[in-house]
């Protein structure tokens, strides 16, 4: 059987359908078997893992797995060898559930065990956890059972398989996981540490594999907090490395993982994007990302074309999103990526292509550069890049909508020229629905998106959106649990009322709720900004000319703001003296009886003591105040 | 002293030894003298150049150190050793433009060549350019704006490759930033770094940067242009800010991989029957019989020497590693007549050795008169004349020791004094010795008594028609003395194995014996002292009756009053002109008297193998003076293990 099989799927599949799996599974469970039976049928076994996926589901079916893993409590070596050997290539499949591996409890500890027995074991062994650690699950798992310790001392092995293989453990090990990652910088191996190690396996005389996986590795450790941004091993040495991975010398799958990671080691860090901006003119090689396939290799060699084909989409999401994290805080960057030959065109097309992982990260992309003033003014008006991006947010789903609606906030700037095409594609329904929204995150884009509409909107704009939000869910809103949501609510609310006129008109319609509304916040327990912000909306409706007597008449409210007055907080002061300042203002009709009521009710007092407050800004209001009195 | 030597003579272990040897006398002439600090930072300097540009030789192409103070405008003023460059000039326009260029151009056997400025002050508006310039250039010019020159601007980040006008190329860069240049003559490209960041030089549509096309010698240059702007060079002296040896390293692998790589295809067959022919020719030519013979049957080849012949050269050669010489000249004779009398030089060489040997103690006109101390017994297999050197290096190399002044000056006296002294030096010299030597060497023979008998038997069968395992009894007897004879008759092919990591053991111990033995003239026997001299004047005569036949020879008598010499000193084995009774001293002689034999018998008189490494060696020579980078890459001795 076993040479029948070897090289040859037909066969494999023969033999499976034959129902050879089981009766091998038997032979080789059986204790009165000998072993070298027992081996021989572990090699058929793994003979046949190696076939198809098809080959694999029906081993697997067959519960192959917990029969091998039931094998390696066996004490020979060579019968162990072989039972890794097929499960390894069993778990590295991807129709293979990893969860199989962690149902019994005590399979990973043995494991460990088996670490130390051979270089064949440590290789099998550390590809199987490198293959299924996939959740932070996982990674605890593995952790608690000492992979650390266990797997530290192979990065040294003499084999070039278990150094690689211990090395993709590790890699996924710190992948988002503080305490693996902590753990890490402080382990030695053979007197050095970690990073040193991995250093050393960046060293540019090392497989491109290699090289690769250890700045991953590094990447991690920084990213989960282990290792400094500004550590010589992350600035000199991963960085340079991984861009070094992204040139045109470097395969395609290469380029793909190392864009990626880059974009993952300095999304956070500005000094890290300036330094990787200028290396190895890293802005200018993303752009050969888009180049694939190349219309040389349609041409001459159809199996290139074809490997081409298969990475053109992977290539492109991740050079856009290498330009995301690039051009996400520093503005030279951004105008260096949008002066890149065909920027604003391919990331226009990117947001349309089909590809659900392109359109993210190219709406990313747009979204990073649309931080930039100038460039929402210049490259973005010019592109109509606002036409692909409404496109995308019909339908699309969360993950593309919040990033989509997100830029879409930065445009709708009231300095940014798309946004009156924008409001005339009839955003506001849009928008208004996204506030309906189960994530927040989308809820707070579309409120923010409002916000920035309503900014010194036109009368109509702003009727617009009352009428299309309504007013119930605008009340609703103001209790949404999540602060960032009712403080772009509450923004929109204060864009809405301003300028004396729209104060009024709104207020004359929808006064009473929103007067309500207003206690509820400032009465219930929320953070200083939120109740500065309330205290602001209750200073521009002050302002209006009868929205006025909406406070003037309501005591409790007057009340509230000579609390604010007096609260240890100097920004609630300050917008609480706002709010009384506009309401004894002299040149208005009745100012004369709202000074007089508001003198009886001590408020004079009040800015008397703020006119000596040790704050400038709020000093300054209370006299100017106290000037309304006086003149 | 050159490195490698620029003849067809192979080197193998001599290569490093030498390297060294030029540059600890190079440190030592360059070191100026006072400051400590100073001469740390050189050696410093040396040593970090030596490992980043080992195939540069700086006899011919000495590596750039400096500034120049000659290859300067005057608008620029050096200080600190010539690294600091500061600007001195109006600095109203361009045409206040100032450069400075190195001591020396880059040599093309550097491969890869790095050097950093550290901007000390952008002064006033910082336009200041780093980059190459050729021989020649402008000074009145920033690098860059020329024909053969490159450069980086601070001001502007921009490259400007031969033209008044840059093209975008990197960040501007001002005070604290360090700036590297690095010059690749493998591809011929060249890229800046900033604080340790290389800027690129790989681009597809927009190539901002400078490929070297065919470029003369170029010159690392800096230039400045406005009062103020200081800056200050790093050739080596500290560490680089830029892993250049990590890029270094990957251009090596690069070129190693290529080599590796590199295609045979359908000759696959041919090489295979090449290589056979190498191995096998030279395990002849070393008289590695049994070895070849076996090799032989193995790859289905054939041996073109007839096996007597190899057997004869190899027992004459062993004579001449004893330091049996004068038994190597008669069999020489007896089996190659007319060979020596052909060859009058040769003679006169090995006779000059056998009188060295004699003052050893070890050939046998000597040895006779007494029973030898185990230590000059012993120094035969200490010698490793089991995987032979080639013995050009090992004369190259120790003529070269012998033109250092300390070598030298023992010898000066010697030489006025010569027809006078001579025999009274060597009078004194034996009277001194020789009481004082003699009640220990009676000793000596008594309590050795059993292992010269042992070795007894060796030397009256080597008449005979000795078998190959005579060589490596001889072998074993040194590494193992106890189990000799058991070993000898049980393994069959695994002997030979053993017999090579005998004698890796060998040479380092070999070495230790000789410098701990008290050793004794003519191994401390009055009658072999006689002889002794009695043969130094034959030897006169002869060399007088050469003279007079062939006309004057420098190196005969070079070698004579060397020779000679040896008996001025009290203790030879210590003395300045010492070194002759190394054993190591033989392999030269031996191999020239095999290569002597092998050509009388119409055989090449250089093993091909060798012939082969020597020309590879001189091709890589070769590949520096045409300026193809990748010769440092690709040295011989990165592939000889």
């Amino acid at each position: 059987m076993k040479n029948a099989v070897i090289g040859n799927n037909r066969q494999k599949a023969n033999l499976i359908v034959l129902g050879a799996v089981p009766r091998l599974l038997y032979l080789l469970q059986q204790s009165s078997s000998s072993l070298e039976l027992r081996t021989e049928c572990a090699v058929v076994l793994g003979s046949l893992s190696m076939g198809t996926e098809n080959n694999i589901k029906s081993l697997v079916d067959c519960h192959i797995i917990p029969a091998l893993l039931q094998g390696l409590l066996c004490s020979d070596l060579i019968f162990i060898e072989a039972c890794l050997r097929c499960l390894r290539t069993i778990f590295i499949s991807p129709v293979t559930p990893v969860q199989l591996l962690y149902t019994d409890p005590t399979v990973i500890p043995h494991l460990m065990s088996l670490l130390s027995r051979s270089q064949h074991t440590q290789e099998y062994i550390t590809q199987i956890f490198a293959h299924c650690c996939k959740t932070p699950e996982h990674q605890t798992v593995l952790f608690n059972h000492g992979a650390i310790q266990n797997i530290a001392p192979l990065l040294i092995s003499p084999s070039y398989k278990v150094r690689m293989q211990a090395l993709k453990c590790f890699s996924v090990l710190a992948y988002e996981n503080a305490q693996v990652s902590m753990t890490l910088v402080n382990v030695l191996v053979d007197g050095e540490q970690l990073s040193q190690v991995f250093v050393r396996m960046m060293q540019r005389d090392k497989p491109i594999e290699m090289q690769l996986t250890a700045a991953k590795c590094l990447t991690y450790m920084c990213r989960a907090g282990a290792i400094r941004t500004d550590d010589n091993c992350i600035v000199l040495k991963t960085l340079p490395c991984l861009v070094r991975m992204c040139s045109k010398e470097r395969l395609l799958e290469e380029r793909v993982e190392g864009a990626e990671t880059l974009a993952y080691l300095m999304e956070p860090d500005i000094e890290l994007q300036r330094i990787a901006s200028v290396t190895d003119h890293l802005v200018s090689m993303l752009a050969d990302y888009f180049k694939y396939p190349s219309s040389v290799s349609a041409i001459t060699d159809i199996k290139r074309l074809d490997h081409d084909l298969k990475h053109a989409h992977e290539l492109r999401q991740a050079a856009f999103k290498l330009y995301a994290s690039l051009g996400s805080n520093d503005e030279d960057i951004r105008k260096k990526i949008t002066e890149t030959e065909n920027m604003m065109d391919r990331i226009v097309s990117g947001l349309s292509e089909s590809s659900i992982k392109v359109r993210l990260a190219a709406v990313r992309c747009l979204h990073s550069l649309s931080r930039s003033v100038q460039q929402l003014r210049t490259s973005f008006h010019d592109h109509a890049v606002w036409k692909p991006l409404m496109k995308l947010l019909q339908n699309a789903p969360d993950e593309v909508l919040v990033m989509a609606s997100s830029t879409l906030c930065n445009l709708l700037l009231e300095f940014s020229p798309s946004k009156e095409p924008i409001l005339e594609s009839g955003v506001i329904e849009l928008l208004c629905s996204l506030t309906q929204s189960d994530s927040p995150a989308l809820r707070v884009n579309g409120i923010w998106a409002l916000m920035n509409m309503a900014f010194q909107a036109d009368q109509k704009v702003k009727v617009e959106i009352v009428q299309a939000l309504g007013t119930e869910q605008l009340f609703r809103l103001l209790s949404d649990p999540d602060t960032n949501v009712l403080m772009k609510t509450l923004g929109l609310l204060r864009n809405l009322l301003s300028t004396r006129p729209h104060i009024d008109q709104i207020m004359s319609s929808h006064g009473k709720q929103i007067m309500q509304a207003v206690t509820l916040i400032l009465e219930g327990e929320h953070s200083i900004e939120v109740k500065e912000q309330t205290l602001c909306i209750l200073a521009n409706i002050a302002d209006g000319n009868t929205a006025k007597e909406l406070i003037m008449t309501n005591d409790d409210m007057l009340q509230k703001i000579k609390y604010y007055m007096g609260h240890s907080n100097v920004k609630l002061q300050l917008a609480a003296t706002f709010c009384i300042s506009n309401l004894i203002w002299n040149e208005e009709d009745g100012s004369q009886e709202r000074q007089d009521k508001l003198r009886e009710m001590g408020f004079v007092d009040i800015l008397h003591k703020l006119t000596q407050a040790s704050d400038p800004n709020l000093c300054d209001r209370a006299k100017t105040a106290m000037q309304q009195y006086l003149a | 002293l050159q490195y490698p030597h620029a003849t067809v003579e192979p080197l193998l272990s001599g290569i490093s030894l030498r390297c060294s040897d030029w540059y600890n006398r190079l440190g030592a002439g360059s070191l100026l003298t006072g400051d400590p600090a100073f001469n740390y930072q050189e050696h410093e300097l040396n040593e970090r150049l030596k490992r980043l540009y080992p195939a540069v030789n700086e006899e011919e192409t000495p590596l750039p150190r400096s500034w120049s103070p000659k290859d300067k405008y005057s608008y620029i003023g050096l200080s600190q050793n010539n690294l600091r460059v500061h600007y001195k000039g109006h600095g109203k326009n361009h045409k206040d433009a100032a450069s400075v260029r190195a001591t020396h151009p880059i040599p093309a056997a550097c491969g890869i060549y790095y050097f950093e400025v550290k901007i000390v002050s952008k002064g006033r508006d910082g336009y200041m350019g780093i980059g190459l310039s050729a021989q020649g250039d402008n000074m009145n010019r920033l690098p860059g704006w020329d024909k053969h020159s490159y450069g980086y601007h601070g001001d502007d980040g921009h490259s400007f490759c031969s033209s008044g006008t840059g093209q975008p190329y990197g960040p501007t860069f001002t005070t604290g930033d360090v700036i590297g240049c690095c010059v690749n003559l493998i591809n011929n490209t060249c890229f800046y770094t900033k604080n340790g960041h290389s800027l690129g030089n790989k681009l597809s549509a927009l190539s901002f940067c400078p490929c070297l096309s065919f470029q003369p010698n170029l010159y690392p240059t800096v230039g400045l242009q406005t009062p103020g702007e200081i800056v200050d060079a790093n050739f080596g002296q500290q560490p680089f800010v830029f892993d250049i040896e990590d890029y270094m390293s990957e251009w090596r692998a690069k070129i190693h991989s290529m080599i590796a790589r590199f295609p045979i295809g359908e000759r696959l067959g041919d090489w295979q029957a090449v290589l056979q022919n190498m191995v096998s020719s030279y395990l002849v030519h070393h008289g590695y019989c049994a070895t070849a013979m076996t090799f032989a049957r193995a790859t289905e080849t054939m041996i073109q020497e007839d096996q007597t012949s190899i057997k004869n050269r190899q027992r004459i050669q062993k004579l001449v590693l004893a330091g049996r010489v004068g038994e190597a000249i008669d069999a020489t004779q007896q089996l190659y007549p007319g060979l020596l009398e052909h060859d009058p030089n040769l003679l006169f060489m090995l006779k000059c050795r056998q009188f060295v040997e004699m003052v050893n103690g070890t050939d046998s006109e000597v040895r006779c008169f007494s029973a030898r101390s185990p230590k000059s017994q012993d120094s035969y297999p200490g010698s490793p004349n089991l995987s032979p050197r080639h013995g050009a290096t090992n004369a190259h190399l120790h003529n070269t020791g012998a033109d250092s002044p300390t070598c030298s000056n023992g010898v000066t006296p010697t030489n006025k004094n010569k027809s006078h002294n001579k025999y009274t030096g060597v009078s004194s010299a034996s009277a001194s010795s020789s009481p004082s030597s003699s009640p220990s060497s009676v000793n000596y023979s008594e309590s050795n008594s059993t292992d010269s008998t042992k070795s007894q038997p060796h030397s009256a069968t080597s008449n005979q028609e000795t078998s190959d395992s005579e060589m490596e009894i001889e072998a074993e007897h040194y590494s193992n003395g106890v189990t000799e004879s058991s070993t000898r008759i049980m393994n069959g092919t695994y002997k030979h194995q053993e017999i090579l990591q005998a004698d890796d053991n060998s040479v380092g111990n070999g070495v230790a014996d000789d410098s701990c033995s008290s050793r004794q003239l003519c191994g401390g026997n009055q009658a072999a002292t006689e002889r002794m001299i009695q043969f130094g004047r034959e030897l006169q005569a002869l060399s007088e009756q050469l003279c007079r036949q062939y006309g004057k020879n420098a190196t005969h008598k070079k070698m004579l009053q060397d020779a000679f010499s040896l008996l001025a000193y009290s203790d030879p084995w210590n003395c300045p002109v010492g070194q002759q009774l190394d054993p190591m001293q033989r392999e030269a002689i031996c191999s020239a008297l095999n290569s002597a034999i092998l050509e009388s018998q119409n055989l090449p008189k250089q093993p091909p193998l060798m012939l082969a490494l020597g020309q590879a060696t001189e091709c890589v020579q070769l590949m520096a003076k045409v300026r193809s980078g990748s010769c440092s890459f690709a040295r011989v001795d990165n592939f000889l293990h």
